[in-house]
């Protein structure tokens, strides 16, 4: 026994490989490290997540909290750093107040629990209806495969936010309408996509195995089929977030999705959205944010597409 | 090539049937009664039944979307209660601004765009290219609102007294009202479908300006503009710049991309020549594609710029809970974008020669 391990010790050391499979997530998880761009949107993401999760202790102050009476601040007054020169007496407030004289800081930080949780909500969301469609769609074919297509098509067909607000407008504003309208608008990419890749793995043998084995269709199209196409959809997933994220920040922008006093950061740049010329950070910051956020995730989602893709793979890279 | 246009033309009418399905199901969604979230809360019951009874909803369902079909292909979109007057009037007024915004837009993405995603190809893994991916990532990431306040704030405020500085709402500057263009040639139209026309080109104030020959209104309008397509732009012209290296990289690694270089044509010959022309083939798919993206930007911009277009109607028409133009302003973008798509599918026959022998 000792024997054969010191082979393979060996037979390691000379580089040559020992028969372990190198399944296609090992090489990706390898590929994707090796992206200085990938790389930067995980750090980004991760820090937000952890900003996410410890909003509660990090925040200096309560992100509702009216400050009038409390501090000696003034409405919409500029940041104050104590590190940079704000006099040590006055209350810090690393982006200033806002318009209710609220902390804009702690209300930033939390909004970054909304943003994550609405990116994840409707992309799952979409995710879940998509995939069952498209793979519907994919493994029957036929009149499913014509009727449902068409009704991707004219979802399609719509400019995807106009089509979102005309949702909403009809549902009426909220948090929750705004998810469903972002969902509902995002459900053809995800069924197109799963379509495109069940139809391709039912082609595969181990499906016809599969079925000789007595497999039923949904078994099959469920248990075989789809976690075999499932690489192009987390991409897709991931690209996803970054786009639902700056719908609904859109929507909230339009005064159609999370209402005020919510920390939410399309809703707290619409409030203040007169006052660019006057107090600026006002704005800057909730964008800002929203852009980082954003990013991540697309800066995350290109990096997944290259590390994934099998023709980037034969070739070595 | 008359089949592939023929089939292309026919494909698009049950897109267009559906999308006037969905608008018309998304109308009879609206929670409580129909008459009162068109009128208002405070109209009378004798008002409501004649409403109801004109517009046919209390006939069964299907009638009631065949009304709804003759009724748009008439072009007759009903009242606005809001405006007092007709929905189509509303569009002749406030679709030219949009459309012209994204045009300046899109125009603006395009010239900056490609010639950014060619000199990535071109100087592949360079600064240049790094530079310009990180650029174009930031691009797509930005809330288009957001990043017109922040041009608003710069352009107006930042570089105030500079000669850079750009007036950050309104379409021309006050005190600038130039006659529409059928006015200053003299034309007496009779038809009112003429008149409508010429009335949607001359709320376009760039074109009336040309065919009026006012340089001055011309220069001031297209600085008014330059802001918010600029806003509207960037998105789109990361996702141009993008896809215009990633089509040029593939295109220029095919052997007759070498061959040519090796029969001695000059570098700038073959990307330009041989290499453009085959990578702009899936361009056109995404610049057709990305209009709703740009119209998308419009309807978000136009209310940071003080744009009295279809964004800023819309964005009134939400607060005040008007359906009816939410609705059929959406029903007329989504027609003109299938529009738009099936001219990209057509424009196909002239880009690429192998569809013609389809």
């Amino acid at each position: 026994m000792a024997e054969v391990e010191i082979k393979i010790a060996k037979l390691e050391a000379e580089g040559l490989s020992t028969g372990k499979p190198v399944t296609l997530w090992r090489t990706a998880w390898r590929r994707l490290f090796r992206r200085k761009s990938a790389i930067l949107g995980m750090i980004i993401l991760g820090l937000l997540v952890l900003v996410a999760i410890f909003a509660d202790v990090l925040a200096p102050y309560d992100p509702y909290q009216v400050l009038i009476g409390v501090e000696d601040v003034r409405m919409r007054q500029d940041p104050c750093i104590h590190l940079l020169g704000c006099p040590e007496d006055q209350p810090q407030h690393l982006m200033g107040t806002d318009g209710n004289v609220r902390d804009m800081f702690s209300r930033l930080l939390f909004g970054a629990r909304l943003s994550l949780m609405i990116g994840f909500t409707t992309v799952s969301f979409a995710i879940v209806i998509g995939t069952v469609l498209g793979a519907l769609s994919g493994y029957l074919g036929g009149w499913v495969d014509i009727v449902i297509m068409r009704v991707m098509d004219v979802l399609l067909a719509f400019p995807s936010l106009l089509l979102a607000i005309a949702i909403v407008t009809i549902l009426g504003p909220g948090i929750e309408n705004a998810l469903l309208a972002i969902g509902i608008v995002s459900i053809p990419a995800y069924a197109r996509v799963t379509r495109a890749s069940v139809l391709t793995v039912k082609q595969m043998e181990f499906v016809d195995a599969s079925r000789s084995l007595g497999g039923g269709t949904a078994y099959i199209l469920f248990g075989r089929i789809l976690p075999n196409s499932l690489t192009p959809l987390i991409v897709q997933g991931t690209l996803g977030i970054a786009t639902a994220i700056l719908d609904a920040a859109a929507l909230s922008f339009l005064g159609l999705g999370a209402q005020p006093p919510t920390p939410e950061w399309g809703t707290m740049l619409s409030a203040e959205r007169n006052q660019v010329f006057t107090a600026p950070h006002l704005v800057f910051y909730p964008g800002l944010a929203i852009m980082l956020t954003v990013l991540s995730f697309n800066l995350l989602g290109d990096g997944m597409r290259d590390a994934l893709d099998p023709r980037l793979a034969q070739k070595g890279e | 090539m008359f089949t592939y246009i023929l089939r292309r033309v026919l494909s698009s009418i049950p897109v267009l049937v559906g999308i006037l399905f969905v608008t018309f199901a998304l109308a009879r969604m609206i929670p409580g009664d129909p008459c009162r979230a068109i009128l208002g809360e405070k109209a009378t019951d004798a008002v409501c039944d004649e409403f109801i009874h004109r517009h046919g909803l209390d006939k069964p369902i299907p009638v009631q979307f065949g009304i709804y079909l003759s009724e748009i292909s008439h072009g007759d979109f009903g009242d606005s209660i809001r405006y007092g007057k007709p929905v189509t009037e509303l569009m002749i007024e406030r679709l030219p601004t949009t459309l012209e915004l994204t045009i300046a837009a899109m125009t603006f993405s395009i010239i900056i765009g490609i010639p950014m995603g060619i000199i990535s190809a071109v100087r592949h893994n360079s600064v240049v290219d790094v530079v310009t991916m990180l650029v174009a990532n930031t691009g797509v990431s930005m809330p288009v609102f957001w990043l017109g306040l922040m041009l608003a704030y710069i352009f107006a405020l930042v570089l105030k007294d500079t000669p850079f500085q750009l007036p950050p709402s309104g379409r021309l500057s006050p005190g600038l009202s130039p006659a529409p263009f059928v006015e200053v040639w003299g034309w007496e139209i009779t038809s009112k479908g003429l008149v409508n026309a010429f009335e949607f080109l001359s709320n376009m104030n760039i074109v009336n300006a040309v065919l009026t020959g006012r340089m001055d209104v011309l220069l001031d309008a297209l600085k008014h503009i330059l802001l918010p397509a600029i806003a509207v732009g960037t998105i789109p012209l990361a996702l141009i710049a993008r896809m215009t290296r990633s089509s040029m990289l593939d295109v220029l690694g095919q052997d007759y991309v070498r061959t040519a270089r090796a029969k001695g044509l000059p570098r700038s010959r073959v990307v330009l020549k041989h290499a453009l022309r085959n990578a702009l083939l899936p361009l056109v798919t995404i610049i057709g594609l990305s209009l709703g993206s740009f119209l998308g930007g419009a309807v978000l911009t136009e209310t940071i710029f003080g744009l009295s277009g279809v964004g800023r109607i819309l964005f009134d028409a939400i607060s005040a809970r008007d359906y009816g133009i939410v609705q059929s302003f959406t029903v007329v973008i989504a027609i003109f974008f299938v529009f738009i798509n099936l001219l990209v599918d057509i424009s196909y026959i002239y880009l690429d020669p192998r569809v013609r022998l389809e």
